[in-house]
């Protein structure tokens, strides 16, 4: 049990004892402090806010809370999430329409911020406040204590010994004394009637440690809201040989935090000059990306002179505190559509999106310019095309060793006016009829680069004329990171001092026999895994007569 | 160059899986001799704990064969250390159990823990050579994951063997090899290949590494666990039915509450290990992908398996969960280790493609 008071710490010392060993110093066994089960019948108010409070603060609380959290952590591993893979969510939506909406509801598309995720650990939040706190409390006082007195039955203990000298007590104890001072431990002597007790205690670091580490957990925690609250996070894709320039309306995609203000946002720009990717050819990984990196030419502020950067994937660009990572890349097939009139509607790269690792990519070419109707197309990019057996083209390596582009056409009204926002990478249909070949099947335009193919009834032409390549960009700024940085040191060390730290009482009783005096050498470890039999007999070696040496 | 690296370490591996094969027989054979020799500490009460060094007179050991098994390969000033871990085994014996048996119960753990470091050794060349093979860490795919995870679960052994005479986890550690070795060898073996872009980075040896040694300890823990539980029923048992003979190998090693002793420094070791393998991952997450943490499956189960350790380190000071409750607290918190690298491997998508097959 968490121990809110100073009964309790000792408490949980004596819990922890292995079973069937004596309890510790305090002589309590760990049962009859257990607090009671229910509440009492009749609780005032405030007593029970306490017994809650003490219930919510116990060890096995935190215990079960921490299993709570494992627990309510799986499904986000095994459901698609939101925040991670959006279009796998549609998947799954699509996939299971009975389930979905059922999820939707429990928040299994966005587990980790969802109610119940997030009570379990403000519960363990509270819980660990409400624990480290009297802990502080009491480890600060007994920092001040002198070691506690020997128990009264020091033979009950399991690292024990015994034996009698011929010294006389004063003598002895001063021996006793220089031998277990030092060695970061601590001593009181209790003297008595006919009997001297030295007590030594070492070890303190380990509840230190303990308490670093679980301060540094709230650090950690509190840290990464906060850089969750005032940074954003945003993705861009960037054709290659085009700018970006850090403003709102540049991203595809923008979440900023709760408290970010878009007034936060460097004016950085910068442009991709170049794309460099290789891939492995042969072998069983062919097709694997080796090595991919992108030249940029940045500017830290509109007016300021540019330099060079080689963005990778493990080497980001850092301006102002927002970071820019490379996380990602694609092609953009450069096509020029000319209308029904001859006029040249459309020309440059398209973004095609990647749909696997061969490259694979869907895209939408959009012709709002074309006249008499506007057009559209939609299709797939294969930078290796090849043809199954079945007569499928697909890719064969995600290298643009044959760039293959392959189109259906669609005139009509691409629904740009309403005024709605539109995604680039989708074709609005509803307003547009396929181009159709002779034979009344829309016509499927199969394009290598150079070629060009006239649309049907004289909707004009579409040619492919080469193949750029994108990169997929992610620009964030994390605010004060350090902090979730430091917690996190703060937590190792801690971590460190409260496993490998082990606090040790060692007790000599001295006691006068018929002029004789008698030793009792006793250790008691406050956590296992020590070895305090060994200790003992270390110690017993040191002061037993010579005669007497086993 | 690459291609003699990479036979050397084919060859390696399949050695290795041979010679621990050959260290578990051996270990098998040590438990069958073990059944027939009666347990130095029958008159040692169970529930009685601890015995202190004070009672035992290191010099005159009146039964070797209660130390075999608690022995390490003898080295100066290891009896004060047993004495001390396992002290109870070694309780006052009151019949000498006999002695040739005794003789060839411990040359079998012998020449099983012999051919154990033999076994580590050419394992320990086999996963070297992959890593020289594909100029990287050999942590690439799931044979990788295993090689490397029995290699550091077996050093883990052979190190606590010597720190803390554990020899009578080798039956259980060389079964364990065996078998991830032989899935290895016959199902999971993939030629080498090179590491995807995101993977270049010294974050990934630091990450790796700490992740890969955490998790050979969590294995030895795991396994000293269940040895722990077996161990703790047949005390229970015998305290029920005194007069029920203790034979076999149970009442030959260590004492439950030695072993959960042995169980609980491995995992106080691998745990903070495991702590900062994950937050390195979570630092070269920063650089490779731009964010700390994603909740990425892989992320979410090193994250999992962490809470459930840090379950288990609290469970042990909670009255009421010590001994064997916080044992399978332990092993709750191995299969989530297990899943995260068979279960995510298989059937999981997300960030860390490198976690194929
Ligand atoms: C975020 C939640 C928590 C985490 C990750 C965590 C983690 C840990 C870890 C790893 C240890 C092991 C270190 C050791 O054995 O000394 C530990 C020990 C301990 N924790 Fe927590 N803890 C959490 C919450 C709490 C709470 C809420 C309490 C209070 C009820 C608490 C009380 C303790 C105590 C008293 C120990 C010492 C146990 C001992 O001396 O063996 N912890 N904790």
């Amino acid at each position: 049990m968490c121990p809110p008071s100073e009964s309790t710490v000792t408490d949980s010392a004596a819990a922890r004892q292995p079973v069937g060993e004596p309890p510790g110093d305090s002589g309590r066994s760990g049962k009859q402090q257990r607090p009671a089960k229910g509440p009492a019948p009749a609780l005032a108010p405030l007593e029970f806010a306490r017994w809650a409070w003490r219930q919510l603060t116990s060890m096995r609380t935190a215990l079960i809370l921490l299993f709570l959290l494992a627990v309510a952590a799986i499904p986000g591993s095994l459901i698609p999430q939101t925040r991670v893979d959006p279009s796998a969510v549609l998947t799954f939506e699509q996939q299971h329409p009975t389930l979905a909406p059922v999820f939707d509801r429990l928040g299994m598309f966005g587990v980790y911020s969802s109610i119940w995720f997030s009570a379990i650990y403000l519960l363990l939040m509270a819980s660990l406040l409400g624990c480290i706190v009297p802990r502080l409390r009491v480890y600060l006082r007994n920092v001040r204590q002198r070691p506690p007195k020997a128990p009264r039955h020091l033979s009950r203990l399991s690292a024990y010994e015994t034996w009698e000298t011929s010294a006389s007590r004063t003598v002895e104890a001063e021996r006793v004394e220089r031998l277990l001072s030092g060695q970061r431990r601590r001593i009181a002597i209790y003297p008595g009637d006919g009997e001297t007790v030295v007590s030594a205690e070492k070890g303190y670091l380990r509840e230190a440690g303990n308490l670093l580490f679980h301060c540094a957990v709230v650090v950690v925690l509190v840290g990464v809201a906060f850089t969750g609250l005032f940074g954003f996070k945003g993705g861009v894709a960037v054709i290659t040989g085009q700018g970006f320039s850090d403003t709102l309306t540049q991203f595809d995609d923008f979440t900023p935090g709760a408290r970010f203000s878009a007034d936060n946002l460097p004016p950085f720009s910068f442009r991709v000059q170049d794309f460099h990717v290789a891939y492995q050819r042969g072998g069983q990984a062919a097709g694997m990306p080796l090595t991919f990196s992108a030249d940029l030419l940045v500017r830290d502020q509109p007016d300021s002179s540019p330099y060079r950067y080689d963005l990778s994937v493990n080497h980001p660009l850092n301006v102002d505190g927002v970071s820019v990572f490379l996380v990602g890349h694609g092609y953009a097939p450069v096509v020029t559509v000319r209308d029904g009139t001859g006029h040249v509607a459309f020309s440059g790269p398209v973004i095609f999106l990647p749909q696997d690792g061969t490259f694979t990519s869907f895209g939408v070419v959009k012709v709002p310019d074309a006249s008499p109707a506007q057009l559209g197309f939609q299709g797939y990019f294969f930078p290796t095309g090849a043809l199954s057996s079945s007569g499928r083209p697909y890719s064969a390596f995600p290298g643009p060793d044959n760039p293959v582009l392959t189109l259906v056409g669609y005139r009509g009204d691409l629904g740009l006016d309403t005024g709605l926002a539109q995604s680039v990478y989708v074709l609005d249909k509803s307003g547009m009829t396929p181009l159709r070949s002779s034979s009344g099947q829309p016509k499927a335009l199969l394009l290598r680069v150079g070629q060009t193919q006239q649309l049907p009834d004289g909707a004009g032409s579409i040619r492919f004329d080469g193949v750029q390549t994108f990169v997929k960009l992610q620009v964030n700024k994390q605010p004060a990171k350090i902090v979730p940085l430091v917690g996190v040191l703060a937590a190792i060390v801690g971590l460190l001092g409260s496993l490998f730290v082990r606090p040790r009482r060692t007790w000599v009783r001295l006691r006068d026999r018929d002029g004789r005096t008698v030793v009792e050498v006793a250790a008691l470890d406050r956590v296992t895994g020590g070895d305090p039999a060994a200790h003992v007999a270390e110690v017993s070696k040191a002061l037993r007569p010579k005669e007497q040496q086993r | 160059m690459t291609e003699t690296f990479a036979h050397l370490s084919n060859n390696a591996v399949i050695s290795a899986t041979v010679v621990f094969v050959l260290a578990m027989v051996a270990h098998m054979l040590e438990w069958a001799a073990a059944r027939q020799v009666r347990s130095a500490d029958r008159d040692v009460a169970v529930d009685r704990v601890m015995v202190g060094a004070s009672e035992v007179e290191p010099g005159a050991i009146p039964d070797r064969a209660a130390w075999t098994l608690t022995e390490g390969h003898g080295r100066g000033g290891a009896v004060d250390r047993r004495l001390g871990d396992g002290g109870d085994v070694v309780g006052t014996a009151s019949d000498e159990p006999d002695d040739d048996e005794l003789e060839r119960t411990d040359r079998f753990g012998r020449i099983g823990f012999a051919l154990t470091v033999l076994g580590v050794l050419l394992l320990a060349v086999g996963v070297a050579c992959r890593g020289l093979a594909a100029h990287r860490v050999p942590w690439a795919s799931m044979y990788e994951f295993s090689i490397t995870g029995c290699l550091t679960a077996s050093a883990a052994y052979l190190f606590l063997v010597r720190r803390y005479s554990v020899r009578w986890l080798g039956l259980f550690v060389t079964a364990f090899v065996v078998v991830v070795l032989a899935i290895a060898d016959l199902v999971l073996y993939r030629p080498v290949e090179p590491l995807v872009p995101a993977l270049h980075s010294y974050w990934l040896y630091i990450h790796v590494s700490a992740a890969a040694i955490a998790g050979g300890a969590y294995t030895v823990g795991a396994l000293a666990s269940v040895l722990f539980l077996l161990r703790s029923r047949a005390e229970t048992r015998a305290a029920a039915d005194p007069e029920q003979p203790r034979t076999g190998f149970l009442w030959r090693v260590p004492s439950a509450q030695a072993i959960d002793r042995v169980a609980y420094r491995v995992h106080a070791f691998a745990f903070p290990l495991w702590t900062f393998a994950v937050l390195c991952g979570a630092i070269w997450a920063q650089y490779a992908w731009g964010r700390f943490w994603g909740w990425d499956p892989k992320e979410v189960w090193a994250f999992i398996t962490w809470v459930a350790y840090a379950a288990y380190l609290h469970a042990r000071a909670t009255v009421g969960w010590q001994g064997k409750a916080a044992a399978y607290v332990a092993l709750l918190g191995y299969s989530t280790f297990l899943f995260n690298f068979i279960g995510i491997n298989l059937f999981g998508s997300g960030l860390h493609t490198y976690a194929g097959v």
